[in-house]
């Protein structure tokens, strides 16, 4: 996979765990930029990332996550080990 | 919902938790039950709540909650807090986990030092749930304790008293001994559940430093799914009765092409032996007071020589009920539940044909219809799926399967009467039919929750509501037991009756299906003017409100004599019934409080 296409399924990803058929995503969305993008939900959506991608974030890499591409970036790297 | 049934997929339900929940609450014709559940969490407790709502939901328990601040479950449990008395919580969910645990033996401990550290853990939950039940009069459910994640002692952390892993077995322990004395309270077993799935997944660190949960996020679903077990069940939500179908579900091959002969069934090959552990387990579902019944497509002569053979686990008097014809399966259940007097809904239908399930599925709504994979895993799925979660292991529910023969075998001696008012009579009948007493509450709360078809008002009731309204005087009550020569009813009737001057306003008239046309219910019309007259109410007002299920009492205040006075475009009637100078009984089949029965 490369990273148009971790996007492209990161959005829908993000589609269905925040129920809104009309998100986009791109490298610089923060949580600020998505509705319903708290803490909370934010579990489920890295819990779903994991599932979907079958890759394990280290604890150091969720606590310093920064913005979508960071989280591209990461499951990059997961899936390739 | 077939995406919250067990098996469900737990990662799935995580993600889409969202839309299930506006899917469940558009649902039409579901008139949900309202309850208020406090979840008091040692740990982080969001996700839990919102999992135990969409599988409550899928119940038909529509729940509003409250929560504690994090980690707040004993502060908030155990001090004043208005806000909590303000919810008036119908459950309270305790749910703790190792984590919450601060005094831990080390192995500098002496024995006596290691007890007095039990002690005082066990003391301070034992505490709060004392405290817990003094206030709020309400089911409380608590979690045990997982196996700690790591085992400093290695093996021995098991059985040397400073290991850990011996530390939470005993404390386990003392929780049980106290839910074993303690009605209304119920213990919730993370601790298997955590060995179920995996405790290295399950208490993988990283959950708890991250988000302060107690277990990996994608075990959550599981947790609330069996706390929302415990929660259907004591809202009387369990399922009653199985229909199995036969061949390739209780024996392996197909009787009518094999023969009795043939099939797999017993020791000598592997499927044999597979089906008979399956059918052991449901005989011992039967003995927690499972009916069980067969609906098969076969001809019936054939399909019992299968219960012929010296290794079949199950014989023929196993079963409430045993349909084998070649009619559609749907049809067949839907006429087996009204043989026995159940819901169709109330059966759960295990059948390895996925056509047969599909048919049923469409056409029996509200039945349970699980995907039960192979035979080496019917088992298993049957089980976790949680369908009869036993709250109470009652005399009563190992008795049923015994009750459901006894009316068989009223109806075989009812063939031998032309007469019924005979058939009746020869029953030798006898009723206790007296106010709300201490010893039937919990069974009064459990039947005001569970009976839908003979009940006019549907109103529910905690156990707590029932001990106030028992205790208040400005209500009427009255309790009807029935037993007759083939054995005991039980509690089957119940009246609440609220007096206004020389009025009485009947709030909730039931009684159980088991015990239909059998004049229980004149017997308690008789008691209910003779109390009334006795606290001179001149005037009896009935209501019947209609709901899918209880057209069969639509009329009932018209056989009683009652006036309908009132009726709304939606059904709902208002009926009045005043009192004569002389009344003559309605019931002279059933001998009520020792009292000779009036011919």
């Amino acid at each position: 996979m490369n990273r148009e296409e971790v996007l492209e399924k990161l959005t829908e990803i993000f589609r269905e765990v925040f129920d809104d058929e009309e998100i986009v995503i791109n490298d610089a969305t923060v949580a600020g930029d998505i509705e319903g993008w708290d803490s909370l939900m934010h579990i489920t959506l890295i819990g779903t990332v994991e599932d979907e991608f079958d890759m394990k974030f280290a604890m150091k890499d969720v606590v310093g996550m920064k913005n979508v591409g960071e989280m591209v970036s990461l499951i990059l790297e997961g899936m390739d080990s | 919902m077939e995406e919250l049934e067990y098996p469900f997929r737990a990662e799935w339900l995580m993600k889409k938790k969202r839309s299930l929940k506006k899917q469940l609450l558009a649902e039409e014709g579901i008139s949900f039950l309202k309850k208020r559940i406090a979840i008091l969490g040692g740990s982080t407790t969001d996700e839990i709540r919102n999992m135990l709502e969409l599988f409550l939901l899928n119940y038909g328990i529509k729940a509003s909650f409250y929560e504690s601040e994090y980690n707040r479950y004993y502060e908030d449990g155990m001090f004043d807090n208005p806000e909590l008395e303000v919810f008036a919580p119908e459950i309270i969910y305790i749910h703790t986990s190792a984590r919450n645990i601060t005094e831990w033996p080390t192995v500098s401990d002496s024995r006596e030092c290691v007890d007095r550290k039990l002690d005082a853990v066990f003391d301070k939950f034992a505490g709060l749930w004392g405290h817990l039940e003094e206030k709020y009069h309400c089911p409380v459910i608590q979690n045990n304790f997982e196996l700690p994640f790591y085992r400093l002692l290695g093996n021995q952390d098991a059985c040397f008293f400073q290991g850990k892993v011996n530390f939470v077995s005993r404390l386990n322990l003392r929780f049980y001994e106290y839910a074993e004395k303690h009605r209304n309270f119920y213990i919730h077993d993370i601790h298997y559940e955590a060995a179920s799935y995996g405790l290295e997944k399950w208490s993988a660190p990283f959950y708890w430093h991250m988000y302060k949960y107690a277990m990996c996020v994608p075990a959550i679903p599981y947790t609330a799914y069996n706390v929302a077990l415990i929660i259907k069940s004591l809202f009387g939500k369990n399922k009653k009765a199985l229909a199995l179908d036969l061949d390739n579900t209780l024996w392996g091959g197909v009787i009518g092409d094999d023969g009795a002969e043939s099939i797999e069934i017993g020791q000598e090959t592997s499927l044999g032996q597979t089906y008979s552990e399956f059918q052991s387990y449901l005989k011992e579902l039967k003995q927690i007071g499972v009916l069980l019944t067969v609906i098969s497509k076969n001809n019936e002569d054939t399909a019992k020589t299968g219960f012929g053979r010296e290794d079949s686990v199950l014989s023929l008097r196993d079963f409430a009920a045993f349909t084998a014809n070649w009619e559609p399966k749907d049809r067949n259940l839907v006429r087996t539940a009204a043989e026995l007097n159940l819901l169709p809904e109330a059966f759960v239908f295990v059948d390895d044909n996925p056509a047969e399930r599909e048919i049923v599925r469409q056409g029996v709504l509200g039945a349970a219809v699980p995907e039960i994979g192979e035979v080496e895993q019917y088992l298993q799925v049957l089980d976790r799926a949680g369908y009869f979660e036993v709250t109470e292991l009652s005399a009563d529910d190992q008795k049923r399967s015994e009750m459901y023969r006894a009316n068989a075998e009223r109806s075989r001696a009812q063939a031998q009467f032309a007469d019924y008012g005979e058939y009746l009579l020869s029953l030798n009948m006898k009723g206790n039919i007296r106010p709300f007493e201490a010893d039937y509450m919990a069974r009064i709360a459990q039947l005001s929750n569970k009976s839908n078809q003979f009940n006019l008002t549907t109103r529910r009731y905690t156990q707590t509501e029932i001990e106030t309204i028992a205790a208040s005087e400005r209500y009427i009550t009255l309790y009807g037991k029935l037993e007759d020569k083939f054995g005991d009813n039980g509690v089957v009737s119940v009246i609440i009756g609220e007096i206004r001057g020389k009025e009485l306003h009947l709030d909730l008239w039931l009684m159980s299906c088991r015990v239909l046309k059998r004049d229980m219910e004149y017997a308690m019309m008789d008691e209910l003017v003779k109390v009334s007259k006795e606290r001179g109410i001149s005037d009896i007002f009935g209501y019947y409100y209609p709901t899918p299920k209880n057209s069969m009492v639509k009329e009932f205040f018209a056989l009683q004599g009652f006036q309908k006075i009132r009726e709304d475009e939606k059904g709902n009637t208002e009926w009045k019934f005043s009192i004569p100078e002389i009344y003559e009984q309605k019931n002279n089949v059933i001998q009520v409080n020792g009292r000779e029965k009036q011919v």
